[in-house]
């Protein structure tokens, strides 16, 4: 640590600022990254992190303020001016190009430097041993096709594609938002190993424990400005979050339950093209959390319960009587609502109005015949926008121009205008800032109070254990096993999500 | 809006004025339609007197009839994010049959029997798309050289089937309805179910969902394969009634040389509009103003006897700076392929 005092600056911003129209994105922000260190950015959604790692890459031209490389003055006007100052951003949803191998991948924008035939084997070659460098050799092969990769899997490309540049600093944004608790580990193990080679590294995450393990130094924003830089151990979680929101979240996770009512939905032996021998009861009133590592099946899970995805055997009942989901249709038409875990891409119509997203499943039910009664529908729209808060302008505003956790209360609304018996949510509260968070759990847990039977999917440990009543912990297309609220720890669930999966569940989880 | 008790965040803009509200209402999209189309009768008008005549008015909506019929019924299959080339040989399809059938059976079996087989292309559109898993660009430029070869089959090449002596095809034709040619009320009409079912009713509204994301549509209980089936099958029947409307225009059943080109006009209709490729955008007020736009361009170098080369090349024109207009303001990054 004795690189924190010395004045060794690899990159300061200062005084940026970014204006959007007359919205100001950045206003007058200064951050330090300096070799060896890693600086935590932290700060809602809408603070302004994106915006400045999107002047970091040369995406965004800040309207005031420098950005220098050891006192000397740098203008990046494209990503390839940054790229070439040494400063890299991995993105948290990385572009990869499907049809070529890993190994093309990692090198998609130095191919042809060594002429104008390219030798697939050598390629491979190389990324097999800049691979091996970093310890990803073991997961991730140089010959496998980017559409067959996992997130964790493309994020490590990602990564890879910065590091074999040296560049001398490097951003993280949220790359832990699509990842399992292992591949974090390995992510903490290699952001370490860049820091101890000298690299200036910026950490922008949601996780507080993330943050806590990893940074020397950590920078709050709030509305587009600083709110102050503190070295890690100075402050604490709840100083965090208070500069974030301006407020006092001590209480995240408050419960008001009912006791559980009859059985809504019951998993007998099921089994699909992903998961087997998956035996699961919810009841009304009762939130269910399934955990587990990336990978595990729980997503997959999930898509098979809403119809989306075949069952290929076993029984499923929705409230004691046997069912076999064809599509989504059937499932909804069951009352069950889904929110998947991708939100844009396969919950929202980004380019529709607020009130098209809301009313999009019961669109039927306000419909005389086919004709929309508009009044009704707006009715619906502003009735649920006032219930769940949900930051909009209006009703007419476009998806697209609200926050992620305003996104994700306008699927949640889609959902409650339904008046469902199950609600079905994988990861909740991805990519939601802290304030949008706290509201989502009060939600479901107002939900579960109604009676409604609600199934969470979550990689965030703390968010399974705080929401639910029972946890069933997934690995290797199996449940692991089932832990009770009052038994559940953070270790306990890690211990059943790691058994090992090639052997039968019940020896293996002690 | 004043009594929902929403917190607007930073920045937001308020309450938006009385220029933006008619600005949103009629779409800025179609003002600029508005604009071109106003220079251009004056451009057009000034340069030759006769333009302004009723029955140059009459000639240029005659004109338009059939290719605005089909951009009516493009714009609802792009706006389902598809396309469908095969429109313009559906019309040519049911145009000769229309005719034949007409010869042996009459004029109202000649109609419901184009209109089915229209039905039957469309419904096999769509089943080559849901259930080949075809592209919709790839699968209708199969059916677009399929449906022609199967008119050309069945009418051995030529124009079949004499309609024009007729009352009704003449009706159609060169008939009036409150003193409206027949052409263009078949055309209105079109435009303002079309619109309605778009605007108002459930419907309409999953169409817009199935161009805007299929996975959420389809994740929130939309049968999408029943609307893709359905839409074509509308598109089928549409395209039918444009080929009737040849065989009316023309007196006889035109294989080939009525319609061949119509599907690429309709697109461009479609695109010069507003609707966007990707699906999920497009109003069929735009595309009427836009074809309404290429009707008058038509007509207008027609009569200051502007080549018929330079015309395509005009039309041409007019499309790509259109649609780069509507990219910039968009603000997308000048990168690689467009979105």
């Amino acid at each position: 640590m004795a690189s924190l005092d010395s004045d060794a600056v690899t990159f300061r911003a200062s005084g940026v600022s970014k204006n959007f129209g007359p919205i100001s994105a950045l206003d007058g922000v200064t951050l330090e990254l300096r070799s060896g260190e890693i600086t935590a950015i932290m700060g809602e959604n809408g603070a302004g992190k994106s915006t400045l790692l999107k002047i970091f890459t040369g995406d965004y031209i800040p309207d005031a303020g420098t950005l220098t490389f050891d006192g000397v003055e740098v203008h990046f006007s494209d990503p390839a001016q940054a790229h070439a100052a040494g400063l890299r951003v991995i993105s948290q949803e990385p572009e990869i190009v499907p049809h070529v191998s890993v190994a093309e991948n990692i090198y998609v924008g130095s191919l042809g430097a060594e002429g104008l035939f390219f030798d697939r084997r050598k390629l491979e070659k190389r990324a097999a041993s800049d691979l091996a460098r970093y310890g990803f050799d073991r997961v991730i092969s140089p010959s496998t096709i980017g559409s067959q990769l996992s997130a964790a899997q493309r994020q490590i490309v990602e990564i890879m594609r910065a590091v074999i540049d040296n560049p001398r600093v490097i951003c993280f944004d949220e790359p832990t938002s699509s990842l399992g608790d292992d591949e974090v580990a390995m992510l903490f193990a290699l952001i370490r190993q860049l820091r101890s080679e000298g690299k200036a590294i910026g950490y922008v995450s949601h996780r507080m424990n993330e943050i806590f393990q990893l940074a020397d130094r950590i920078t709050v924003l709030r509305d587009g400005k600083l709110v102050a830089t503190k070295r890690t151990g100075d402050t604490d979680h709840d100083d965090l979050v208070r500069m974030m929101v301006g407020r006092d979240l001590s209480q995240l996770f408050k419960r008001d339950r009912q006791p559980a009512g009859s059985t809504v939905l019951e998993l007998r032996n099921v089994a699909t093209d992903d998961v087997n021998g998956i035996d699961l009861v919810v009841k009304a009133g009762e939130v269910i959390g399934v955990s587990g590592l990336v990978g595990a099946g729980r997503s997959e899970l999930m898509k098979a319960i809403v119809g989306d995805l075949p069952i290929r055997g076993g029984e499923v009942l929705m409230n004691g009587t046997a069912v076999r989901f064809r599509s989504p249709a059937d499932a909804v038409a069951a009352g069950i609502g889904f929110a998947p875990e991708e939100r844009k891409a396969e919950a929202l119509i980004m380019q529709r109005t607020v009130r098209d997203n809301i009313v999009l499943a019961v669109l039927p039910r306000i419909a005389k015949g086919l004709v929309i009664s508009s009044k009704a529908e707006k009715a619906v729209a502003v009735k649920y926008i006032d219930q769940l808060r949900i930051r909009t302008p209006s009703s007419e505003q476009l998806v697209k121009n609200l926050s992620g956790g305003n996104q994700q209360k306008v699927v949640l609304a889609r959902w409650l205008a339904l008046g469902p018996s199950l609600l079905v949510l994988d990861e909740p509260t991805r990519g939601v800032d802290v304030g949008a968070k706290a509201e989502i759990y009060a939600i479901i847990d107002q939900l579960a109070q109604q009676g409604v039977a609600i199934l969470v999917v979550s990689s965030e440990l703390p968010e399974v254990l705080g929401l639910s009543d029972r946890i069933y912990v997934m690995a290797g297309g199996r449940i692991a096993g089932t832990v009770d609220r009052n038994d559940a720890t953070e270790e306990s669930i890690l211990a059943l999500a790691m058994t090992d999966t090639s052997t039968p569940p019940s020896s293996a989880a002690a | 809006m004043s009594t929902t008790k929403i917190r607007y965040p930073t920045g937001f803009v308020a309450a938006p004025s009385p220029l933006r509200k008619v600005l949103t209402a009629v779409g800025v999209q179609n003002i600029s339609l508005l604009i071109a189309i106003a220079v251009l009768v004056i451009i057009i008008g000034t340069q030759n007197p006769l333009f302004f005549g009723l029955n140059n008015v009459r000639v240029i909506g005659t004109a338009i009839a059939v290719t605005g019929l089909l951009a009516v019924v493009q714009t609802v299959v792009i706006i389902m994010g598809a396309l469908d080339i095969s429109v313009g040989s559906i019309a040519g399809l049911t145009s000769v049959t229309s005719a034949m059938i007409f010869t042996v059976a009459g004029p109202a079996l000649g109609v419901a029997g184009a209109v089915v087989i229209g039905i039957v292309c469309g419904l096999l559109n769509g089943c080559i798309i849901v259930f080949g898993r075809v592209n919709p660009v790839i699968a209708t430029l199969a059916t677009l050289a399929a449906y022609k070869g199967v008119a050309q089959l069945v009418s051995d090449g030529r124009a079949q089937g004499y309609t024009g002596a007729n009352p009704f095809f003449i009706f159609l034709a060169r008939g009036t309805l409150l003193g409206i040619p027949t052409l263009i009320v078949v055309l209105i009409i079109a435009a303002i179910l079309v619109h309605l079912v778009l605007r108002y009713t459930s419907v309409g509204r999953n169409i817009y969902a199935v161009g805007g994301n299929d996975i959420a549509s389809r994740l929130a209980g939309i049968n999408i394969n029943r609307y893709i089936l359905g839409v074509y099958m509308m598109t089928g029947a549409v395209a039918a009634i444009a080929g009737i409307l040849i065989t009316a225009r023309t007196g006889s059943g035109q294989p080939v040389s009525g319609s061949e080109g119509l599907e690429l006009e309709s697109i461009t209709a479609a695109a010069l509009g507003g609707a966007a490729l990707k699906g999920g955008k497009g109003t069929i007020m735009g595309t009427i103003l836009a074809v309404i736009l290429l009707g008058i361009l038509t007509n207008g170098m027609t009569l200051l006897d502007v080549n018929a080369f330079w015309q395509n090349v005009a039309k041409g024109a007019l499309l790509v700076i259109a649609v780069v207009i509507q990219q910039l303001r968009s603000k997308e990054r000048r990168i690689g392929l467009p979105a």
